[in-house]
């Protein structure tokens, strides 16, 4: 594949004798939204993780940004800074919304004048501005998760990794976070890797499609591919409605 | 009771010079002492907690039960070690407040590092995942948890001093109780109550409690203090 921005080969996850995560091959592009489906227990958020580097495989290796190969967790902080991700149930600091929004760009060591810039920038963005001073632990769960995405985004990474980020979230917050993750694709060309059991979100956001299926990768592609049309017998149970899980 | 109280009141206002002398030196042993078991416990606990659960099981399982440890046989190992034929015999140290710090040293220092390692241990894994997503380096990202299980760490740093202020084994022990070189409050309410002086005995355990009361104030106001992102 063309311009890709990851590449995963022989990708396992084991855990004593129990293979939780096994990935043959599979290719990101570059400025795609790859939606990664399955039922729970199916390895979407250990592959995602191992991709943040917050887990180390147990073999197998990823290929970043075309030349770039590290699985594990040591070093290479810049490689780390091209990539952010949100969790399903954020974790915002004991302080401001402001100061958690800053963080990553201090950490960075932006100038205070960039780092307000972009801070304010993203607070309109998500529609929080008047909460700016505010204690981030007193915000509400949609709030919260918008904190989270905008500490995100004020990064502008490369890569954004979303684990379910909207799974407990209102409609209006669903409908907003959407839409601010198809505006840094478009816009930003960043490269969104989302995982969701919401097969209407995978349809609304995504540009390609990866099925995993009890620590498998089953199939991946196009996502009317593979929503539309899906080779495997267990997509098709997915992707219509038959898989219990 | 109370007119021993009425008592203690009034001795309190005629603090002479013998009773502040004891109250000082309770206040540098006791200080010194949880001053530099937060100095390698706050770290040691911070490391601690940020361990996988099993990998360190026996070393937590270890300082829990030293945080359970006994004042006399905190004393007696302290004893051991200073006296003229242990190794560190030759320092001199036995019978001065140094002996008196070690002492409490090692009484508090497995309960900082056993709350702080709960403190930590119940906010680092989110916080750890979250900021290592944002890119920070590891430095920065141990003081965030610090900073972020702070008030649990302070806890751990009051009932380190909670329980070193008010032991009387140890410092009785290696200290000797010596009037003038290391007597403090603890070992002088024992004696006072042995002679008879309740009313002295009880103004002594009325200061310390307000000893007590302005070091939780002090950290307390630490706490309020701010934390920096910078690198």
């Amino acid at each position: 594949m063309m311009n890709e921005i990851l590449k995963i080969k022989g990708l396992k996850k084991s855990y004593g004798k129990r293979t939780v995560l096994s990935v043959k091959e599979l290719s990101i592009e570059k400025g795609s939204v790859m939606a990664i489906i399955g039922p729970s227990g199916a390895g979407k958020s250990t592959l995602l993780r191992i991709i943040n580097r917050l887990e180390t495989p147990s073999a197998g290796e990823i290929v970043y940004f075309g030349d770039t190969k590290l699985t594990d967790q040591s070093g290479n902080i810049e490689l780390q800074r091209k990539m952010t991700m949100v969790f399903q149930k954020p974790t915002l600091l004991d302080r401001s919304v402001y100061d958690n929004i800053a963080f990553g760009l201090k950490a960075r060591k932006f100038e205070k004048v960039e780092i307000e810039k972009r801070v304010i920038s993203a607070l309109q963005t998500i529609g929080l501005l008047e909460l700016k001073d505010q204690k981030a632990r007193t915000l509400s769960g949609g709030e919260a998760q918008r904190v989270a995405f905008a500490r995100a985004l004020v990064l502008d990474p490369e890569i954004i990794l979303l684990d379910e980020p909207t799974a407990n979230l209102d409609p209006a917050n669903v409908g907003m976070l959407e839409a601010l993750i198809r505006k840094i694709n478009l816009e930003k060309g960043t490269t969104v890797v989302i995982v969701t059991h919401n097969l209407l979100q995978a349809k609304r956001l995504a540009t390609h499609v990866a099925f995993f299926y009890d620590g498998n990768l089953l199939e991946y592609g196009d996502m009317h591919r593979v929503l539309d049309d899906p080779i495997k017998d267990k997509t098709r149970d997915f992707v219509e409605g038959r898989m219990i899980y | 009771m109370l007119l021993e109280f009425w008592d203690a009141i009034k001795l309190l206002s005629n603090l002479d010079s013998g009773l502040a002398e004891i109250v000082l030196l309770t206040i540098y042993v006791s200080g010194s002492a949880v001053l530099l078991a937060a100095l390698l416990g706050i770290p040691a606990g911070t490391w601690l907690g940020m361990q996988k659960q099993g990998k360190v099981k026996g070393l937590t399982r270890l300082v829990y039960t030293l945080m359970g440890l006994p004042p006399v046989v905190g004393g007696l190992i302290i004893y051991l070690l200073i006296r003229r034929q242990g190794l560190l015999g030759t320092f001199g140290f036995l019978y001065t407040p140094t002996a008196m710090i070690m002492a409490q040293f090692l009484l508090a220092t497995p309960i900082v590092i056993g709350m702080t390692s709960v403190a930590v241990r119940s906010k680092g894994k989110n916080i750890h995942e979250t900021l290592v997503s944002l890119g920070a380096r590891k430095g920065l990202i141990l003081r965030s948890i610090i900073w972020e299980a702070r008030y649990g760490i302070l806890g751990a740093v009051i009932a380190g001093f909670g329980r070193v202020v008010a032991e009387v084994g140890a410092v009785m022990m290696v200290g000797g109780n010596i009037e003038g070189k290391t007597r403090v409050m603890t070992t002088t309410i024992v004696l006072e109550t042995r002679k008879g002086n309740f009313d002295f005995a009880l103004a002594l355990g009325l200061i310390l409690l307000i000893v007590s009361f302005i070091f939780n104030v002090i950290l307390y106001q630490i706490q309020q203090g701010g934390a920096s992102d910078d690198e």
